[in-house]
């Protein structure tokens, strides 16, 4: 679990790659790092509920990066608020 | 072609057969969800957006829990995304949009406008906001506010509270309702008088 204020980075994976999948986690922040505003709740893991498959319970949150970190133009420090699933976040 | 008897059309009929035979859902749930479905508009969020302005205890549970305030207000929730709603102030201006599909808050503004959908509207939003929003609705974001553009990616649906405007001093909520616009919930556009 993390933590609200806590800095996290979006893992820099790309199974899209290997097969077929369904991952809620957008591209443009693979790799980013952001901070856990706050936890929304355990939703099924929708990498398998897309296949029909028996879905964990994963704890899914919503995480703030600067807009200056991804893309530098425009106003920097406006911001992305965007759910993340905790499998797919790590301490950096 | 007989229009009435595509191919989808059938495995719909066939599908909805086989959940009722196997009690997974029944005719009856399935019109209840089509009549919440069709009665879903605008007017839902800007009823709620109205009582959130003049009723501050209101406003704390929309910010807090966006599906029991819907829910108070009579609007039918179950079997919904939970409902998020992110508040304008002064110093932050919330814009929603969906990069891997189309989330949008159906059940409090019912069906997306069309541009939600698009890849254009999509990848300018999370990339170049503020131009998208100056010059597609002329909503222009002061440099001192703050833009927070929502990726809606996951279980979450959200809607966003629009700041009350200015001269509605003492306007009762039907009336304030009556200005709230589709756009204003999700942050392309926000009220006026």
């Amino acid at each position: 679990m993390f933590a609200a204020g806590e800095t996290v980075r979006v893992k820099n994976e790309w199974p899209e790659a290997l097969g077929p999948v369904h991952i809620r986690t957008p591209h443009y922040v693979r790799g980013e790092v952001g901070e856990i505003v706050r936890y929304l709740g355990d939703f099924p893991n929708p990498e398998d509920l897309a296949f029909a498959r028996p879905a964990e319970r994963r704890p899914l949150y919503h995480v703030r990066f600067l807009k200056g970190a991804i893309w530098p133009e425009a106003k920097p420090d406006d911001e992305l608020l965007i759910e993340i699933f905790g499998h797919w976040l790590e301490r950096p | 072609m007989n229009i009435l008897e595509t191919d989808s059309a059938r495995l719909l009929t066939a599908v909805r057969t086989l959940l009722e035979q196997k009690g997974i859902v029944s005719t009856a749930e399935v019109m209840e969800r089509m009549a919440t479905t069709d009665a879903a508009n605008p007017g839902q969020g800007g009823r709620m957006v109205a009582k959130a302005w003049v009723d501050p205890a209101y406003r704390a549970l929309l910010l807090s829990d966006g599906t029991k305030a819907a829910e108070a207000l009579g609007i039918m929730m179950r079997g919904m995304p939970p409902l998020g709603v992110l508040e304008n102030t002064p110093e932050v201006h919330n814009l929603v949009v969906c990069t891997l599909c189309s989330c949008y808050p159906r059940a409090v503004l019912g069906y997306p406008p069309f541009w939600y959908k698009s890849a254009s509207f999509r990848a300018r939003a999370v990339r170049d906001p503020r131009e998208l929003l100056a010059s597609e609705w002329k909503t222009v974001i002061p440099d001192a506010v703050k833009v927070r553009v929502v990726d809606s990616t996951a279980d979450y649906r959200w809607m966003v509270l629009p700041v009350r405007p200015a001269g509605t001093e003492g306007w009762d909520e039907a009336r304030l309702a009556r200005i709230v616009r589709e756009g204003d919930m999700i942050g392309v556009t926000v009220p006026g008088i």
